[in-house]
């Protein structure tokens, strides 16, 4: 038996990346969020100055406008906040930052929630019952709430946003696959399968969870942009990143200090990258449930 | 009927009570408030004595028990910084949220509507499309940012509105209220602009996809066979079942508004219960913090239990358990 579902094969494959990139706006979308990728995770080597190395950044140098030169003959093109930094470089290490945050803890959040709603799926009865009482509570409460308290418990820091993310989106997932999997377990290649008497594991594992993988993509896609947006507000709001670390909601409240007197750039500038990072992340999020699964309305 | 509605109670009571374990020992654990009280040249006795009188010698179980016994008579406790009772600080705040939210209700209803609707009658002119990527702006911009924006905009730009507080206040059956001045309207115009973008994206697309289902119906085609004046088959024959599942949505929605106002209220000072908690969390003010989160969840699981007996009365199926399915 092999393991590759029907509208996996390479053909369907092709055919899926040509209508997925066949409305500009995703194609644009796609474009944008892969540059941004690529100079997040280049930041180091192409950012004018490195803002954590305190050896580099010039207190004298504070609150340059965009454009202006500083003591050491550098131009800042994008202009200094409250500490002196160099701005582009501020936003190029925050988008890093807010990238990997809203990555990580979209896989693991994933990873826990197929696990919940593929056993729920698959075991039903009291177990079904009672993952799906703990995802019902916990949906009914708004995620920036459960994301606040745990912060006020776990302090500042990568991990601990990292941890008080997935423990506010894995119900989702955890929803999504086991409606999902219910589904697919009713199909008759499950059937087929559990005639061959494969093993329920290896039933659950190599057939049914392949077929979960389109609506997970898409959900994961739409969560991730959830996740960097509440990162952003919850760093804006103080309880997130540590200064030390500044993700693009971090940089954003910085300079709301300084938006009152006119110094617009400090915070406007990383909000705009935000802005266009979490758009771009949605339209593809949305393309991806048109092409894979029309039926997934909202 | 009746034993529904009491497994929902008792349901309901289960959740408040581990809520309160989780609350209680969570937020055990973040700081020593002693530090807050004791000054720099504060001896080992004095710190004792900041102990003694913060309760926080005792065991922690027994502080839970006192807790508990406290919270059913309504009492959570003395805020550290201001010295009164957490609750009475809660209830003197929470007018400026409501207010808050509701003018946002208000405002994504009465925006959210007509766009809606004019979004689902042309789903295919430019315009539509505008609306549409508008409300899928609201749904994924966090509301800092274009709280942000408007700031730099109305206020620092043009000058036109006020950036922080609730302006001029007036009386109305014993609570203060900004909405019936027009210095209070200038004040609200942009925090609840802000905290509503998110109700009035989803008033938008719950509206779009009902005028188009409802379009199709037979009972709109006979109204309009009859000669019915197009505005009224649109206006009272489609609105009436467009907007069963708006006012759903609005009402189990309105709780997370009032949890989402912690953003807009700290953005704009607005003197309400959620820039309270972020205050309260800044110098960890246990007590304040606390009676926050109760008073939050026994908000929302009532409304839930509402909004659940509700159905079952509505909808009769919901009651033998197929709710999840």
């Amino acid at each position: 038996m092999s393991l590759a579902p029907l509208p996996h094969a390479p053909a369907a494959r092709a055919g899926f990346v040509r209508g997925f990139l066949s409305v500009p706006s995703a194609a644009i979308a796609l474009a944008v969020f892969v540059a941004m990728s690529a100079a997040a995770f280049l930041a180091p080597w192409i950012a004018p100055q490195d803002p954590y190395d305190l050896m580099q950044v010039d207190i004298m140098d504070n609150l340059l406008r965009p454009g202006e030169r500083a003591w050491s003959g550098m131009t800042h093109w994008l202009g200094t906040d409250g500490q002196g930094r160099d701005m582009l470089s501020a936003m190029l290490y925050g988008l890093r930052i807010s990238l990997i945050v809203g990555i990580l803890s979209g896989l693991i959040a994933l990873a826990i929630g197929t696990l919940v709603g593929l056993v729920a799926a698959f075991r039903g009865g009291w177990v079904d019952a009672v993952l799906m009482r703990i995802v019902d509570l916990q949906l009914s409460f708004p995620t920036i709430l459960v994301a606040l308290i745990l912060l006020v418990i776990l302090g500042r820091g990568v991990d601990k946003i990292i941890i008080a993310l997935v423990v506010v989106q894995w119900a989702y997932f955890a929803r999504t696959v086991r409606g999902v999997a219910l589904v697919e377990s009713a199909r008759d290649y499950v059937e087929a399968a559990r005639g061959l008497r494969l093993g329920s594991l290896r039933i659950l594992f190599l057939h049914v969870l392949p077929n979960c993988l389109p609506t997970m993509l898409v959900v994961a896609t739409i969560q991730m942009a959830q996740a960097i947006s509440l990162e952003a507000t919850l760093s804006f709001l103080g309880v997130g990143l540590p200064p030390t670390r500044p993700s693009l909601g971090l940089l954003i409240a910085n300079g709301f200090n300084y938006l009152q007197s006119g110094r617009w750039w400090i915070s406007v500038l990383p909000g705009v990258v935000l802005l266009v990072l979490i758009v771009s992340v949605n339209v593809l999020g949305d393309r991806m449930r048109d092409v894979l699964n029309p039926h997934l309305g909202r | 009927m009746l034993e529904f509605i009491l497994r929902r109670v008792a349901q309901a009571v289960l959740v408040l009570f581990v809520m309160t374990l989780l609350v209680f020992f969570g937020v055990h654990v973040i700081g020593n408030p002693v530090y807050i009280f004791a000054s720099s040249e504060c001896t080992r006795e004095c710190l004792n004595d900041i102990i003694a009188n913060l309760g926080l010698d005792r065991p922690i179980w027994e502080q839970y028990w006192l807790f508990l016994g406290n919270l059913l008579q309504g009492d959570l406790g003395r805020s550290f910084t201001h010295g009164v009772p957490a609750m009475s600080l809660i209830w003197q705040r929470f007018p400026a949220t409501l207010e808050l939210a509701t003018a946002a209700l208000v405002l994504a209803l009465a925006a959210g509507l007509p766009l809606g609707l004019y979004a689902g009658l042309r789903p295919d002119s430019p315009v539509s499309k505008a609306i549409m990527g508008f409300s899928m702006l609201g749904f994924s911009v966090p509301i800092f940012w274009i709280g942000l924006i408007l700031i730099l905009t109305f206020s620092v730009r043009l000058g036109w509105l006020p950036a922080i507080g609730r302006g001029q206040l007036v009386e109305v059956l014993g609570v203060r209220v900004s909405f019936l001045t027009l210095d209070g309207l200038r004040h609200l115009a942009m925090p609840s602009f802000t905290l509503s973008l998110i109700m009035m994206s989803m008033v938008i697309r719950l509206t779009r996809a009902g005028m188009r289902e409802v379009l199709h119906t037979d009972y709109i085609r006979f109204a309009r066979a009859n000669g019915i004046r197009e505005s009224r088959v649109i206006g009272v024959h489609a609105m009436k079942n467009i907007l069963i599942p708006v006012v759903t949505v609005l009402g189990m929605e309105f709780a997370s508004v009032i949890a989402f106002a912690v953003v807009t209220e700290s953005i704009f000072s607005w003197p309400g219960v959620g820039k309270m908690l972020i205050d309260a969390i800044a110098v960890l003010d246990r007590p304040l913090i606390v009676a926050y989160l109760i008073f939050v969840v026994v908000m929302f699981v009532t409304l839930n239990l509402l909004v659940d007996i509700l159905y079952s009365v509505l909808d009769p199926r919901v009651r033998v358990g197929g709710r999840t399915r």
